[in-house]
């Protein structure tokens, strides 16, 4: 077992992070996408999540970028430039954008007072009259002005702003692009303070990808294999589907929008049953819905994965924002023994990665498999190195001799060869009923125990490898979270290991099964442990502390949606003090 | 190969139903619709859900998937979109598809999946010990749980798929295995979903249904061919004429693809593009 972590980065990389507010029309959004459009041509990387309203269409919205010469996916803990197109509900917001003394809020004197929640930090406040400057110009448009007045102070070129423009909004035609044009100079060539800091532009030449993380799951599914999807459309995992619907459609497969859940994940199942690799998305609400049959795909040795992008819940909760509060159903929601994989990205790339393990997983081990994604990865656009393809996998194993084919046969490695509709000689009935090894339904002893040491047999003697974690860095303290807090806790460490303090970081992508004999080793010669977590009721760390051992010295730093855990926020819980 | 005869396509398993149970004749009747037909056990595939009659695919020879209470239609439709080449089936009782699986049935009549939907009526469920079914009377008062009947209005599954846009409806009684056996084959042959709404009666928990006998009728009419018709001559059906009844041309679902591209092609479209300078 691997115990050689890899060396960890030193220092974190010097980013800056900014925010662009206004209500519904103002074009917050798209003022945004455009920066990290143009921030990713100039050989930057970075990240975009989005903070929305409730409203269904044209609420009031924030696009909060944070912006770097190396790879980023952390939240910020401050931000440094606010751009404010209108204060309208910014209230909402405030919580999300964290300002200091060191932050410089550009207003638009128009727009009304600055609200006071803005003011009491202390923030330098520049007016920027982007709305006055954009009625200058004929079609002209305050966050066209507002990108202006940000390529100015983050050092962005503008010319790299205005092809990206072009680019983005070409099909609007010569008069607008000349109109954005002008509104971008007036932004720049606005009076304005400098920002505290700078960001250093040092265009890099590797490759990068732009994209979602629900589309990298869309993808990661798609490059492994999955040609059949069902699903029932919900926030915020519906981008999965509207990536994957054209891209099926283009690549031999299918996509299909089903009446619920209950018939999207029996759709899934039907599909693999018949032999292509299948997938519904959903988030908590579906997933409540779907695990009666997740119990099915288990008992009848059917192949699937279910990716839950979660937000908060529970019922409703909060359907636009995350959470890492679905853990304990995708764990522990079945009903019966019903073993299973559970895995989770920790990235945004990660998440094409993870998902695509994941149906190699469920292939090659004929289970159902849960992704656990959730919304702060799903919907944010990153500027990413590409990601590194799954762990490689073998797949379904189809039996080769028919004449002693028996669909759940006891085999050592609890992995029993089936066959595929269409094959000769190689009917069985696949059930959720309990069994025979041939496939007859059976309510003895003998087959149930049988057929339950076989199904848990198959995961747990299954050599997973070193990709069940990430594992970083040296010393006795170590961090241990999952899922999208990971960039954080990442972020953390590194600013940790600057001050002189050896911090690790271990991030575990497979939940289920556990694997103790694995976390032991990382946890080598550590004596103290943070857990970083994303809900109110520490699943993970319950979790943690019913299937590994740990140090006895363990701090919780567990917090509910949807606010993201912060990097100085781990910093000031690491348990530096024995 | 010697053509396969209608044994062929039954399992050695011995039914678990009770003796006289009206299922027995749905398997029967099955295997000879599908030795008729000429189709390779192979290539067909029958889905069920849960229920006395939801047991029928471990009765037969061809693959099949026994999945959970109402969900036969949605695993089946998953199984025919995602391999066209199947003949698919899909099998179960009325509270199965009516009741617990009621949403799947209205979608599918609507979806038209090119799928066969054996739909076997015994007005009660039985494999729970005789509880009221959505196709029980009113004043049907066996029942420890509904003393008093149901007291609620049962379902009618034909103006039911007729007005969530069935295209192929038909009527048997397992009572008369021989014609439900040409029901269940002029079903596989319609091109679309077709649905056929087998009376069978349950022994045990119904026995009055043994006088089921007496009371279907064949429909001599050929089948109706529009919504309105059909809806129109059979408002006032007591539910017991046998027969193809209706049976409309549209064309079957299934989404078009074509593998025009690898997703490694599709990734590319993810890369950022450096600035030209
Ligand atoms: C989710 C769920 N709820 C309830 C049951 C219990 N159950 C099993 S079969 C059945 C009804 C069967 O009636 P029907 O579908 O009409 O079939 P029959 O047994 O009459 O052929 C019920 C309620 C179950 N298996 N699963
Ligand atoms: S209980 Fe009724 S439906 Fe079930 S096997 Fe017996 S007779 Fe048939």
């Amino acid at each position: 077992m691997d115990t050689n972590l890899p060396p960890a980065p030193l220092r974190a990389p010097p980013a800056l992070a900014l925010a662009i507010t206004g209500s519904g029309g103002a074009g917050a959004m798209r003022a945004g996408e455009i920066l990290l459009a143009a921030a990713a041509s100039a050989g930057l990387y970075g990240r975009m999540t989005r903070a929305m309203g409730p409203q269904i269409r044209g609420g009031e919205a924030a696009a909060l970028l944070r912006l770097a010469p190396d790879a980023i996916e952390s939240p910020p803990d401050s931000i440094d430039l606010l751009i404010a197109l209108d204060w309208e509900n910014f209230a909402r917001f405030a919580d999300e954008i964290p300002l200091t003394q060191a932050s410089l809020v550009l207003a638009d004197p128009d727009q009304g007072p600055v609200p006071q929640a803005v003011t009491a930090s202390g923030a330098r406040i520049a007016a920027l009259p982007a709305k006055a400057l954009a009625r200058a110009i004929p079609g002209g448009r305050a966050n066209m002005v507002a990108l202006g007045a940000a390529s100015r102070l983050l050092g962005l070129p503008r010319e790299l702003l205005a092809d990206t423009i072009a680019h983005q909004l070409g099909a609007k035609g010569e008069e607008a692009l000349a109109a954005n044009r002008a509104a971008l100079d007036r932004g720049a060539a606005a009076e304005l303070p400098a920002l505290a800091r700078r960001l250093t532009l040092r265009p890099s030449a590797a490759p990068r990808w732009q994209l979602s993380g629900n589309q990298a799951t869309g993808y990661g599914a798609l490059a492994a294999g999955v040609r059949f999807v069902a699903a029932y459309p919900i926030t915020p995992a519906t981008e999965v589907l509207e990536y994957l619907a054209p891209a099926l459609a283009e690549t031999g497969g299918v996509l299909v929008q089903a009446e619920d859940e209950l018939a999207a994940i029996n759709m899934t199942i039907g599909a693999s049953f018949a032999g292509t690799p299948a997938l519904t998305a959903t988030s908590g609400p579906g997933l409540a819905l779907m695990v009666e049959a997740l119990g099915l795909a288990v008992a009848s040795e059917t192949p699937l994965v279910v990716v839950d992008v979660m937000r908060g819940g529970p019922s409703t909760g909060i359907p636009t924002k995350s959470e890492q509060t679905d853990l304990n159903i995708a764990l522990y929601g079945l009903h019966g023994d019903a073993p299973h994989l559970v895995l989770a990205p920790n990235g945004i790339g990660d998440c094409a990665r993870t998902t695509a393990w994941a149906v190699g997983l469920a292939e090659t081990l004929q289970v159902p498999a849960l992704v656990l994604s959730d919304q702060a990865l799903g919907q944010s656009r990153a500027v990413i190195a590409p990601p590194p393809p799954a762990p490689p996998t073998p797949g379904r194993l189809l039996a080769e001799d028919l004449a002693a084919f028996r669909r759940y046969d006891v085999t050592p490695s609890g992995i029993s060869p089936m066959t595929l509709p269409g094959t000769e000689g190689g009917a069985y009935v696949a059930d959720g009923l309990e069994h025979t090894p041939r496939g007859a339904p059976s309510a003895s002893y003998t087959d149930h125990a049988a057929q339950l040491a076989k199904r848990a047999r198959k995961l747990a003697v299954f050599d997973f490898g070193a990709d069940w974690a990430d594992a970083e860095g040296a010393g006795t303290i170590a961090i241990l979270t999952w899922g999208s807090p990971t960039a954080a806790a990442r972020e953390a460490a590194m600013r940790a290991r600057a001050d002189g303090l050896a911090v690790r970081v271990i991030s575990l992508r497979l939940l289920a099964p556990a694997q103790p004999a694995r976390l032991a080793a990382l946890l080598t010669g550590v004596t103290r442990v943070l857990v970083v977590e994303q809900s109110d009721g520490a699943q993970f760390h319950r979790y943690l502390r019913a299937f590994y051992d740990l140090p006895p010295a363990v701090t919780v730093l567990a917090r509910p949606g949807p606010l993201p855990i912060r990097p100085g926020e781990i910093l000031a819980h690491l348990p530096v003090q024995e | 190969m010697n053509a396969l005869t209608a044994q062929d396509y039954k399992s050695d398993l011995k039914p678990i139903w009770c003796p006289g149970c009206g299922d027995y004749s749905v398997v029967t009747a099955l295997a000879k619709a599908l030795a008729e037909l000429g189709r390779k056990r192979e290539d067909i595939a029958l889905i069920s859900g849960i229920g006395c009659s939801s047991r029928l695919p471990a009765y037969t020879a061809v693959y099949g998937f026994h999945g959970v209470h109402g969900r036969a239609l949605a695993v089946a439709t998953g199984v025919k979109l995602a391999r066209p080449d199947l003949t698919v089936l899909a099998a179960g009782g009325d509270g199965d598809g009516l009741s617990i699986g009621g949403n799947h049935f209205l979608h599918a009549c609507r979806r038209n999946v090119d799928l066969t939907y054996l739909l076997m009526d015994n007005q009660v469920y039985g494999m729970t010990k005789g509880q009221a079914s959505p196709t029980t009377a009113p004043d049907w008062c066996e029942s420890k749980l509904t003393p008093h009947g149901p007291e609620i209005a049962p379902v009618m599954p034909l103006p039911l798929a007729l007005a969530a846009g069935v295209g192929f409806f038909a009527r048997g009684f397992s009572g008369d295995p021989n014609g439900l056996a040409r029901l269940i084959a002029a079903a596989i042959r319609h091109p679309g979903f077709a649905v056929v709404h087998i009376l069978s009666p349950c022994i045990t928990f119904r026995p009055e249904q043994r006088g089921w006998k007496q009371q279907v009728r064949a429909f001599e009419a050929p089948p109706e061919a529009t919504q309105a018709a059909a809806l129109a001559r059979f408002a006032e059906d007591d539910g017991f004429t046998t027969g193809v009844l209706f049976a409309a041309t549209r064309p079957a679902f299934m989404p078009a693809r074509a593998a025009r591209r690898t997703p490694e092609a599709l990734a590319a479209r993810f890369a950022v593009q450096p600035c030209s300078d």
